[in-house]
């Protein structure tokens, strides 16, 4: 019994001396440059006086969109010679929160982060407000009422992104007399894009009646649960037309559910997804997705752009929009080889 | 005989699970209905058991670790961490329909699930660790292993063999509950036909009078903890292949909890000592029977894990036999002097 209590002691003191000596390090790197704003400003026009602090931190890795998005960042970071400190969220705000604060406290110069969900980041931002760190919102917003919480937001219009969805199918049924039967996979509940996504594409839909959305759930932006959703859909609704799914991750889980209830995924059902990473124009190239809304996650470059403005004391927009497209099946064939992610 | 059938271990997750169902066929009268399609069974109930599969093997594993008192909160972990490294060594290949790649995976996978297993044996059984902070190390860990395994990424593979064993058919039906079928028979035959279970159980009430019984306490913690990382093991390398493809952050997020539940369910108590495999199927049949359902009826994924909270609150109520006597008010009656006669001997 005292062995393994003692045996016990040790683990948890080998555990204890790890976790300190990581602690130890970060703070070590996070002090050496140490930040006024107005040094920050002299240092992007002579970056040989010290590297810019960059903070980002991300929501995880749950998609390849995501990961695309990670890769631009650090690249666009390399390129511009900033410093980056990269925080993965694994999609936990309260995760996020605690990224930022120890950003505060390893005083950044700026800080740019992705909101897993909109709200409840009033005091964290505050916080670095008081702490004089810029910060800059890539990818999602925050529903914060205090916009001088922020110097910028940057990232896609998921709003124009539904209205595009909606816009693509209602012109693909205007003539048609009958009703049309659409099933729509969320994203995570709460997330900014699954509520743009949907309100937009909502708007639009509304004005031509037979357009009816009979079933709408979250398949949380995954493989595995947008095809458990979609299978329990297929047996609960016998006559699905249309399926709207909020990523291409989702999308592809669904096409293995319709193509397991023996139906032709992209004619049996008409698809429509949102991202166009790689696999998912794969699939629309197959003629399996039928429209795809681009939603650019290379928006490292815009990113330092906004780094660099804002800490020279550049006025800047309150909003930087991506540029974005659409594809449809033959479209999506057309430019698949050259697609970076 | 009434009595006797009420009181059996199995009445009150099988009237639940008896319910929830009948609630499905009043609300979708097609709901049991299945057919063939694409020469193999088709149908919500199906898919009940196919995507079932996954849990009821974690389940079973862990009802083995909660029967020593222990707990494994790793399980999620270990099916994110089976499942990268098994779609990751089959995506490398060149020719990815070989059988032989996809054995190596499986087999490479399923090893370091029994490490893994391993581990959180040494840490519990031969350190003397609380269980629940022993395997809460892996739990956080891990998902950080499998993310390293995928570097970040989604891995998508294209092989059929390996499609199999989470989207094939046998006999009609998903390969999934094969597998499932074949560890379950091996769990019940180890625990029931050989002195193991009667060993589990003992270590579960009392490990140091266990130890001092002559039973190896310290090996048959072990022995649980391996094989509850197999059985998380089998079931991440089913749920990569079922989407084929593997997802270091989402792949068996929370499975530890769905898990645990169903071992609750299923009326083993997390004390330790006496466990109810059999009762353990039926509490993960009830989760997924309820996930199903409440995509089937449409619930606003708003309030959908309220809902599920809450059937899940109730479930409890009722298997609680004081709560039962409570509403009865039957309890009252017989009990009473009963509970007289004895605060007046204590």
């Amino acid at each position: 019994m005292k062995r393994a209590t003692k045996l016990g002691a040790a683990a948890a003191l080998i555990a204890v001396t790890l976790f300190s000596a990581a602690c130890g390090n970060n703070t070590g790197s996070g002090n050496s440059p140490t930040n006024t704003t107005n040094a920050g400003g002299e240092q992007t026009t002579a970056p040989a006086a010290g590297k810019v602090v960059l903070g980002f931190s991300q929501v995880g890795a749950e998609s390849g969109w995501r990961s695309a998005n990670s890769d631009s960042v650090k690249e666009a970071a390399a390129t511009a010679g900033f410093e980056l400190k990269f925080s993965d969220a694994q999609q936990k705000q309260e995760n996020q929160i605690k990224a930022i604060r120890s950003f505060i406290l390893q005083k950044v110069d700026a800080i740019a982060f992705s909101p897993v969900v909109e709200s409840g980041w009033d005091t964290v931002l505050q916080e670095a407000k008081e702490a004089g760190i810029p910060v800059i919102l890539t990818d999602r917003a925050v529903d914060s009422k205090d916009t001088s919480l922020y110097e910028t937001f940057i990232g896609s219009d998921f709003v124009e992104e539904g209205r595009r969805a909606g816009k693509w199918l209602v012109e693909q049924y205007k003539d048609a007399a009958e009703p049309i039967k659409i099933v729509e996979l969320q994203g995570t509940t709460g997330s900014a894009p699954a509520i743009d996504r949907k309100n937009g594409f909502e708007e639009v839909i509304k004005d031509q009646a037979n357009l009816q959305i009979i079933a709408s759930q979250t398949g949380d932006f995954t493989r595995a649960k947008g095809k458990e959703v979609m299978q329990s859909f297929l047996q609960a609704h016998k006559d699905i037309d249309v399926l709207y799914a909020h990523n291409d991750d989702m999308g592809l889980g669904a096409i293995q559910a319709i193509e397991a209830a023996g139906l032709v995924p992209g004619k049996d059902i008409i698809i429509i997804t949102v991202d166009a990473v790689k696999d998912g124009m794969a699939a629309a190239a197959e003629g399996k997705i039928n429209f795809i809304v681009e939603c650019n996650p290379l928006l490292g470059p815009q990113l330092m752009q906004a780094v660099n403005d804002v800490l020279a004391g550049t006025e800047i927009e309150r909003r930087i929009v991506t540029e974005e497209g659409t594809f449809t099946s033959e479209e999506a064939k057309a430019v698949l080889a050259d697609r970076k992610y | 005989m009434w009595n006797r059938i009420s009181k059996h271990h199995l009445f009150w997750p099988l009237t639940v699970l008896a319910a929830l169902l009948l609630f499905n066929l009043v609300y979708k009268p097609g709901f049991f209905s299945v057919r063939i399609q694409g020469g193999h069974l088709y149908g919500s109930l199906i898919d009940i058991l196919n995507y079932g599969a996954p849990l009821i093997l974690v389940a079973i594993g862990m009802t083995l670790v909660i029967a020593t008192g222990g707990i494994d909160l790793s399980v999620g972990s270990i099916v994110a961490i089976s499942g990268a490294i098994a779609c990751l060594i089959v995506s490398r290949a060149s020719d990815q329909h070989s059988l032989s790649i996809v054995l190596t995976a499986v087999g490479v996978a399923l090893g370091l699930a029994i490490i893994c297993g391993l581990w959180n044996g040494i840490l519990v059984g031969g350190a003397g660790m609380q269980a629940i902070i022993a395997t809460l190390i892996l739990m956080v860990a891990g998902r950080g292993i499998a993310q390293l395994v995928t570097n970040g990424q989604i891995v998508t593979v294209t092989s059929n063999p390996y499609k199999y064993i989470g989207a094939g058919w046998l006999a009609m039906l998903p390969f999934s509950i094969f597998i499932v079928a074949a560890v379950l028979l091996a769990a019940a035959w180890l625990t029931r036909r050989t002195a193991l279970g009667l060993f589990i159980e003992s270590v579960g009430s009392n490990a140091t009078a266990s130890r001092l019984a002559g039973i190896r306490s310290r090996s048959v913690i072990f022995a649980v903890y391996i094989f509850c990382g197999l059985c998380a093991g089998l079931a991440g390398i089913i749920l990569s292949s079922n989407v084929s493809s593997a997802d270091g952050n989402n792949a068996g997020l929370w499975y530890e909890l769905d898990a645990i539940l169903a071992v609750v369910i299923g009326g083993t108590s997390l004390n330790g000592g006496r466990f109810y495999l059999s009762g353990t199927v039926v509490g993960a049949l009830i989760i997924q029977t309820l996930t199903t359902t409440i995509y089937m009826v449409g619930v606003p994924p708003e309030i959908t894990l309220v809902v599920k909270a809450f059937v899940v609150f109730t479930v409890c109520l009722i298997q609680s036999e004081k709560f039962r006597m409570a509403m009865t008010g039957k309890g009252k009656r017989r009990r009473a002097p009963a509970e007289r006669e004895v605060t007046q001997h204590g």
